[in-house]
């Protein structure tokens, strides 16, 4: 190593370490470089073959990598990026949500009039993004993964421009994304600034090794990353463009906006202030807190005022992040090394298993959404997308669709034996750990407000044919009950899986909750 | 005392309560997994799998022994061991009335009343409601405690949305909010008893543990005990947290209406006896001024405003707040008669009040109304059922000689000596409610019957049967209530002593039996133990 001339350094890479990045991204370039030579238009079934095959191959490479060093992280790239149990266990449901994604969109592209290689490769790529996010190890690298999924997620979104809906959503998650990307970007220089660093593991060894004055400018780049991180989240008050912006865009990828994209997001949060800035927990646990509070009151009351399915299921999903703030939050109030560790864990690892129930639940359900769609649209074009009218006597055409719909729903409220109530136990078992006890009755009474908001929607779907809750209404009255009749195989496959984790994991949740517990060992400790 | 293997399964290996559980749930697949070409299937098929749980629940109580005061046919099962939560299920003297009621009324109102439609689903539900009930009562462990509570909600919601009368969505909706709101205050308490409660050995939900342990500060507990007390207080209900109580009953389906009456209602009284008195014993001390008051003003007010209702249903509803009130006074006046009485009268108001709605249900059925101004003179037009309306009636009074008698006296008296104001006030309930429900006799059956009245048709062979276990039950309690208080006595008693224990409160000395000749009987007492 003495006599190195050249003037670049460039650092080693692990090929193996970085297969998961690398699959996705080859496929996706593939696929368009597949389209573009193509005589003729690809068949749309051969971009959803590769798309989940891409998935399933990224989450078996990652769970393979896992069983290889999952508790020794090993990292590259002059340690910009790590693959340890977190970004591996985050890097598998990125793979699974992918291929959730694909099965929900095959039926549901012609609809919106979306070219499917395209489609394909823009989810390919924006999950690469989401992969990265999950195991940066540098501010910049977590910037570039941000931006990637950021990015192929606003043309993911465009791609169904034909409707005005979904163009006014396209540009108001691109306008607020970039405005977003900006403040993290700020936040970054004056993090580098302050510790002179953009390395997570340097800047938490330069904050561990001294003893500081509050230092304004660090304390100043964290609530900058905070803002930039709480709009990818929607957390409130970051929320404003969500519910627009999952309300136009197309459910497939409403379903994907809401779960891996809000995944990636919550796990580069994970990053930074476990990883980073750790030691000032007692800066930023009681914003977080005070985030929590805020997203969990506004998602929940703002979800029963809903009379549009979509729109509430867009305003839970921000309820739900506000239960995943409940558990990064949980840190001990004095943080004590040796009870740091204890509680931290709890803490992220609740949130983690929080994540991965919620995204199921989350593609689940907007995949019934994307259903639902199809039929409502053919039945009647013009009227509101999905307005709670409208589902008025849907169990009776389709038993078994509003009975895995129902599942999903009270899964969300947090019924037991199903995985979200596992869920909200964990983090509400890691805020009282950390002596918190306002916060976590606050979020209890919040999920019986959302409760009710889901409560509606089973009841909208059990009234007889016609009669709605609300006043008026617009009776779908197709009198013919179909159990299976013409629903897209792929959509019911897609359905079934996540009913299926929701109900397995509610009924025996301690796999999961072992894997979410070994998956952050190597943040917090 | 506590220890787990003392309480080994008297009889066989055989584990009951498990069966007892899991016997409905199978049931309730089988029936959901029936072909849509044969629905009349469902009922009958799912009549059988209930009726298996009510002969298991039989054989439990024929082998329990009543003088052990622990509990029985434990069985404990890791489940989830990184939280240390377990399926530890267990019975004694308190909850095994309960189970048996809960798994003996199933079956019968599931043969004995007709949904009119989707019979698949509706068995399924209710299958399901009495797996969920019997889980509840058996649970030794905080957390299966909570999740059983919990599971009731779902089924119940869905049986009176479904097959309820016109108000039915907006009945089933409150009565799932309010239960809601309740436990999510629930979930937090039994975390934070479970984190802060453990022993240094780990996490544990285990109630036995936890009880025998009482590690929590005085603070905390008294905290902790709020949380588990409101949320049983609205199951209860007690006034004000009664509101959803008359609406559910009111458009429920019968069948509904009679489970909520006779057995999810139970639920609320007995977590505050296991959950309240057991687990918080000092806390429980600290708040039984509050928690005797609001009983009693429950059995003021339930019973002034069931007096002033113009349904019938609404009427029953109201008069179950009224009942319940008694037996949250019985829990807390802390005497081995009144605690006794209270777990009394929880099984005798369940087979009254659920015979209750079970009558009103058939009114319905054959005049379309349950308004007591368009009815009129009964009597004549059906004699048999105005005979069981009376005698069921007289039992939910609490004519001496009747079931309803045996529980409320034991209150009254176990009370009067730790509690005697409030006793005093309570026992004019007893007066109330022999006003409001003579009263709607009055209106109902006598006087000039119209026209319709007198083509209102008599019981079929079919509803009497489906009543006789009522009328056989309330009739042979009445006279001869001596096996159920064998088996009450030593589990009260024991939960007592553990009371008394840990909260200071010197529960006063009654002589030995709870024989109602030792009503002169004063001790030294002490008024709440401060």
């Amino acid at each position: 190593m003495a006599q190195v001339e050249i003037a670049f350094d460039a650092p080693a890479v692990d090929w193996w370490v970085l297969t998961p990045q690398i699959i996705l991204v080859g496929a996706a370039l593939g696929l368009l470089l597949a389209a573009s030579l193509a005589p003729r238009a690809l068949p749309g079934w051969v971009s959803t073959i590769v798309t989940i095959a891409t998935g399933a191959a990224t989450a078996i490479t990652a769970a393979v990598q896992w069983n290889d060093w999952g508790s020794a992280p090993r990292s590259t790239l002059k340690d910009a990026f790590v693959s340890d149990g977190f970004s591996l266990l985050l890097t598998v449901l990125v793979g699974a949500g992918v291929v959730m994604t694909a099965l929900v969109a095959h039926s549901a592209l012609d609809r919106y009039e979306m070219a499917p290689p395209e489609f394909a490769a823009l989810l390919l790529a924006s999950a690469a993004g989401a992969v990265v996010m999950a195991g940066a190890n540098d501010l910049i690298v977590l910037f570039l993964g941000l931006e990637s999924l950021s990015i192929a997620l606003y043309v993911l979104i465009a791609l169904a421009g034909r409707r005005a809906s979904a163009r006014e959503s396209a540009m108001k998650y691109f306008v607020l994304g970039a405005f977003s990307s900006a403040f993290f970007l700020y936040g970054i220089a004056l993090v580098y600034g302050s510790t002179g660093s953009t390395n997570l593991s340097g800047i938490g060894g330069f904050l561990f090794g001294s003893i500081r004055e509050t230092d304004y400018l660090l304390l100043a780049g964290i609530a900058l990353l905070l803002v930039g991180l709480g709009f990818k989240v929607a957390a409130v008050p970051f929320h404003f463009w969500a519910p627009d912006v999952y309300e136009g865009a197309p459910s497939p990828v409403t379903g994907y906006l809401a779960s891996i994209a809000k995944a990636a997001g919550f796990a580069a949060l994970a990053r930074v202030l476990y990883v980073a800035v750790a030691e000032q927990s007692i800066a930023w646990a009681p914003i977080l807190i005070g985030l929590a509070f805020a997203t969990l009151a506004v998602g929940a009351v703002m979800a029963i005022c809903q009379n549009d399915v979509k729109r509430m299921l867009a305003y839970s999903s921000i309820s739900h992040a506000g239960f995943v703030l409940v558990g990064f939050s949980a840190v001990p109030a004095t943080s004590g090394l040796v009870q740091w560790t204890e509680g931290g864990g709890d803490a992220v690892s609740s949130s983690v298993f929080y994540l991965i129930v919620y995204s199921f639940m989350a593609l689940g359900s907007f995949a019934v959404l994307s259903v639902v769609g199809a039929e409502l649209q053919s039945s009647e074009p013009d009227a509101s997308a999905h307005a709670l009218s409208r589902y008025g006597g849907f169990a009776r055409r389709r038993p078994v669709l509003a009975l895995a719909f129902t599942v999903l729903l009270l899964a969300q409220a947090g019924v037991p034996f199903t995985a979200g109530f596992w869920a909200k136990l964990g983090v509400i078992l890691a805020a009282v750990d950390a002596r918190g006890y306002v916060l976590p009755a606050v979020a209890m009474v919040t999920a019986v407000v959302s409760a009710f908001a889901y409560l509606r929607v089973v009841l909208a779907m059990y009234a007889p044919e016609g009669s709605s809750e609300d006043e008026g209404g617009t009776p779908t009255a197709r009198a013919s009950r179909q159990r299976w009749g013409n629903l897209p195989l792929t959509s019911v496959f897609a359905i079934s899986l996540a009913v299926a984790v929701t109900v397995v994991v509610g009924v025996l949740p301690q796999t999961l909750l072992e894997w979410s517990r070994d998956a952050i060992l190597s943040i917090v400790l | 005392m506590g220890s787990l293997l003392a309480a080994s399964g008297s009889g066989s290996d055989f584990p009951l309560l498990n069966a007892l559980i899991l016997v409905p749930v199978a049931g309730a697949l089988i029936v959901a997994l029936l072909p849509r070409s044969r629905p009349d299937l469902a009922r009958p098929l799912g009549t059988l799998f209930a009726a298996i749980g009510g002969a298991l629940a039989l054989a439990l109580a024929w082998q329990f022994d009543a003088a052990d005061a622990g509990f029985q046919f434990v069985s404990q099962q890791s489940w989830i061991p990184a939280l240390g939560i377990s399926w530890h299920v267990g019975v004694d003297g308190i909850s095994l009335w309960l189970v048996v009621l809960t798994s003996v009324v199933v079956p019968i109102v599931l043969a004995g009343v007709d949904p009119h439609h989707d019979p698949k689903p509706y068995t399924a539900w209710m299958l399901l409601l009495q797996a969920g009930s019997v889980g509840a009562f058996v649970a030794l462990d905080l957390f299966l405690f909570f999740v059983m509570f919990e599971v009731v909600l779902v089924p119940m919601y869905f049986l009176i949305a479904g097959w309820g009368y016109e108000g039915r969505r907006y009945a089933a909706t409150k009565f799932f909010i309010y239960t809601m709101a309740g436990s999510a205050l629930l979930l937090v308490a039994i975390v934070a008893t479970a984190v802060l409660g453990s022993p240094d050995s780990g996490i544990t939900f285990d109630l036995q543990t936890l009880a025998e342990g009482q590690l929590l500060g005085e603070n905390t507990a008294r905290l902790c005990f709020v949380a588990f007390a409101i949320a049983f207080l609205v199951k209860v209900p007690v006034v004000p947290l009664h509101t959803w109580l008359p609406d559910a009953h009111t458009e429920a389906p019968t069948a509904g209406s009679v489970v909520l009456a006779a057995v999810l209602l139970k639920l609320g009284t007995y977590g505050l006896l296991r959950f309240g008195l057991y687990l918080f014993p000092e806390a429980s001390d600290w708040a039984a001024p509050v928690l005797v008051t609001v009983g009693v003003v429950g059995v003021i007010w339930g019973a002034i405003t069931a007096a002033m209702q113009r349904d019938l249903k609404r009427l029953v509803a109201y008069s179950s707040v009224a009942h319940m009130g008694f037996i949250v006074l019985g829990i807390f006046a802390f005497t081995a008669q009144a605690v006794g009485g209270g777990v009394i009268q929880m099984v005798n108001h369940g087979i009254s009040t659920g015979a209750l709605f079970l009558l009103v249900g058939m009114l319905y059925e054959r005049r379309n109304t349950r308004q007591i101004d368009e009815l009129a003179g009964i009597q004549s037009a059906a004699p048999v059922y105005a005979g069981v309306f009376t005698l069921i009636m007289l039992s939910s009074v609490g004519v001496p000689g009747l079931n309803g008698f045996v529980g409320e006296f034991l209150i009254l008296i176990g009370s009067f000596d730790t509690r005697p104001v409030w006793t005093i006030i309570a026992a004019t309930g007893v007066i109330l409610a022999a006003l409001y429900l003579l009263w709607a006799y009055q209106r109902v059956f006598h006087g000039p019957p119209a026209a319709a009245d007198r083509q209102t048709a008599d019981l079929r062979r079919g509803e009497l049967l489906t009543l006789a276990p009522f009328v056989i039950a309330a009739v042979a309690l009445g006279v001869y209530p001596k096996p159920l208080l064998n088996a009450v006595e030593p589990a009260a008693d024991k939960l007592l002593e553990h009371f008394e224990e840990y909260s200071g409160f010197e529960v006063p000395e009654l002589g030995d039996p709870v024989v109602v000749d030792h009503g002169d009987s004063s001790g030294e007492h002490d008024e709440d133990g401060h």
